[in-house]
């Protein structure tokens, strides 16, 4: 039934491609086809088929028993959802926006992601948090961060990144199988929504069938001899651009999509880093204290020798303004990536 | 109704509970005194026993299998003893132990028993959610089994508590919540943190039945409970109840309670639930014999626990990086971000 990962350049022409939120969905109703104990909720999940496009058609094939919109009240259904876990059902729980983390966190961090530990083994809480993460689009500082630094930071929970329909659909496969909470974080920008256009990167070739992405491999979206840009989400195809706007320099970057935050690939990207000896961090979350000075510890814990230079580009720890040219100026852009990638490479 | 033989099983589980708190009490001032240090003794952190809360626990649970949930809030051992919680698991837990409930990672306000679907957690109505999670995955599956959500009065100002309530009420969910109203949320009195005295009446808000049983008797509670859980059982909903109960023995042990007036401390010890169900047993023609051959019984019970916890070994420390997750990942310094890993 698994199938491992694979480059999507390997997939062959007959394939269709699909937006990242098709394929999210995908997966999602083949495991509510082939799991009774599969069921959705959230807000607008329903007739709406969710804002972002993430649920988009399941009512109908699934009904309102397993398709439920419920009222906003992130505590109660992410509580419940919990509950229903335990109860040894399969939830999908959607928080709208990861910004709205803040009226349930109780529910999420010391329930959903602890009650396995402090039960010590005796419970398992097999769910799956959805939620739309990320920025580019002027909505400010309360609909706009990825949050991605603090799900991984708080354990117990396993948290993933997609930045590519393929990988969105085998992500999404492997959460709803796993017996543990995984929060799925993926990136509004990449959906392919008609009113938020994508880049060209996250529409792939998607195969049929039903297969899983691993937890814990990370992708290398581009090889390259001279820098290592690891990065998540929006920001891969954005280190994509930058790296082959550099070729013609001469300069070729490796482009490390970390697909999974917990548990994170750290060989993958310590083998990159031996190689160029030189680690670019690109983030969409906030500087400080997150992802991108953990990939950096990591790699100065475990090839410190190899390292000639380090940068980090992420949120310079304000929040997210609203108007065009203060958005622009705080989220890393390819003009930026590209910058940093050539300092590094001198 | 409430037959001779439930009244049995309350007062067994009653004195039971009882017995278990005064136990616990000593054994958690062992290496305590003089001078108080929490994290001194066989038992260390907080304690927050529940003497004067019997009623509620054995009157409600009394309807319950064990295949209906439980949620309980910090205060949890008497709903934990009626709902048949381990009683030795339960207490190596709390005496920090490999074989504990939770191999010595929950403590006593995090209790879990998956046998008969109970846990208990220690933040406000944290439980009520759950709960509901618990009746929706009963409902979904076309199961009889029911849900009940344990809180304290300090809880229904919580927006979890409120939250839950619409949820159940929405969606015709088999869950019943419990107040168990001991006047006090730690050094608050009821009525400087809300207008409605009643409880129950948070009820009225959510189009739902709303019961309050204004004194520890057992019997009542029973009663008012039974009507609950079969209406959720029947699929007719959730009820919301609320119990008043007694708080003997402080918010948490080593709390002087120098806000309580000292007459509500003695009211509390004079109100016994304890004693209100023996003397329904005696209407009933039950003998003292009898009564005292309960209470050997479960005095047996819990003591035998206590030497068999006291026994056990503590968790070696590299468990500490053990069951932070069901399927750990391959790498082992991603399990929780320490090199020892599952």
């Amino acid at each position: 039934m698994a199938t491992e990962s694979r480059d999507v350049t390997e997939a062959t022409e007959t394939e269709r491609e699909l937006t990242m939120s098709r394929a999210m969905v995908e997966a999602i109703a083949w495991e509510m086809r082939n799991d009774e104990d599969v069921f959705l909720m959230g807000e607008d999940v329903a007739d709406y088929g969710g804002i972002f496009s993430s649920t988009t058609g399941l009512l109908d094939e699934f009904g309102r028993d397993r398709v439920m919109d419920v009222p906003i009240s992130e505590t109660a259904y992410l509580g419940a959802a919990v509950g229903a876990a335990q109860a040894g059902m399969r939830p999908i729980a959607e928080l709208m926006f990861v910004d709205f983390f803040g009226v349930a966190m109780d529910q999420i961090y010391n329930n959903m992601a602890k009650n396995t530990y402090m039960s010590g083994g005796s419970f398992s809480v097999p769910m799956v948090l959805t939620t739309a993460v990320g920025g580019t689009y002027n909505d400010a500082g309360q609909h706009s961060q990825t949050l991605y630094g603090t799900f991984a930071h708080l354990p117990g929970m396993k948290v993933v990144v997609p930045s590519t329909a393929y990988d969105a659909k085998g992500l999404m496969h492997s959460a709803i199988r796993d017996d543990d909470p995984v929060v799925y974080m993926f990136h509004k920008r990449l959906m392919g929504l008609g009113w938020m256009p994508s880049p060209s990167g996250p529409k792939t070739a998607v195969p049929k069938e039903d297969y899983t992405i691993p937890f814990g491999e990370a992708d290398i979206k581009r090889p390259g001899d001279d820098v290592t840009v690891v990065t998540l989400g929006l920001h891969v195809h954005r280190a994509l651009d930058a790296a082959s706007r550099l070729e013609d320099d001469g300069i070729d970057a490796e482009v490390v999509d970390l697909r999974t935050l917990v548990p994170l690939d750290t060989d993958t990207i310590l083998d990159s880093v031996r190689k160029t000896g030189k680690l670019l961090v690109v983030d969409e979350d906030y500087q400080s204290f997150g992802v991108t000075g953990e990939i950096i510890a990591r790699a100065a814990e475990g090839a410190l020798d190899d390292l000639s230079a380090v940068k980090r580009l992420a949120i310079p720890d304000v929040p997210i303004p609203y108007a065009r040219p203060l958005e622009d100026e705080v989220i890393p852009g390819t003009e930026g990536i590209a910058e940093t990638i050539r300092e590094l490479h001198e | 109704m409430v037959s001779v033989n439930e009244l049995r099983t309350m007062y067994e589980q009653m004195v039971t509970a009882r017995y278990y708190e005064e136990q616990l009490q000593e054994e958690y001032l062992v290496g305590k005194q003089p001078a108080f240090d929490i994290s001194a003794g066989p038992i260390p952190g907080e304690l927050h026993l529940a003497a004067g809360h019997e009623a509620s626990g054995a009157g409600v649970c009394l309807h319950l299998r064990d295949d209906d949930t439980v949620t309980a809030p910090h205060r949890p051992h008497h709903v934990a003893i009626a709902k048949g919680v381990d009683l030795k698991k339960m207490t190596a837990e709390i005496f920090g132990r490999k074989t504990g409930l939770c191999r010595g990672k929950g403590g006593h306000m995090h209790l879990f028993d998956p046998d008969v679907n109970f846990a208990c957690s220690g933040i406000i109505a944290q439980g009520c959610p759950p709960a509901v999670g618990a009746a929706m995955a009963a409902k979904k599956r076309n199961t009889d089994s029911v849900a009940v959500a344990f809180l304290g009065d300090g809880a229904i100002d919580q927006g979890g508590f409120l939250e839950s309530l619409n949820l159940a009420s929405v969606h015709d969910l088999p869950v019943v919540f419990v107040i168990e109203d001991n006047d006090w949320a730690i050094s608050m009195p009821k009525d400087r943190v809300t207008d409605v005295e009643d409880g129950s009446r948070r009820a009225w808000g959510f189009d739902l039945p709303g019961e309050r049983v204004d004194s520890d008797d057992a019997v009542a509670v029973a009663e008012a409970a039974g009507k609950a859980i079969a209406r959720a059982r029947d699929g007719n909903g959730p009820t919301l109840l609320e119990v008043q109960v007694h708080r003997r023995m402080g918010h948490f042990m080593g709390d002087a309670e120098a806000y309580r007036p000292e007459a509500d401390i003695e009211r509390a010890k004079q109100l016994d639930s304890i004693e209100r169900i023996a003397d329904d047993l005696r209407s009933h023609g039950v003998e003292d014999d009898e009564l005292d051959e309960i209470r050997e019984r479960a005095h047996e019970r819990v003591d035998d626990a206590i030497s068999w916890a006291k026994e056990q070994p503590e968790p070696s420390p590299e468990e500490a990086y053990e069951n932070v997750f069901t399927n750990p990942p391959a790498t082992a310094a991603t399990d929780g971000g320490n090199e020892g890993g599952d």
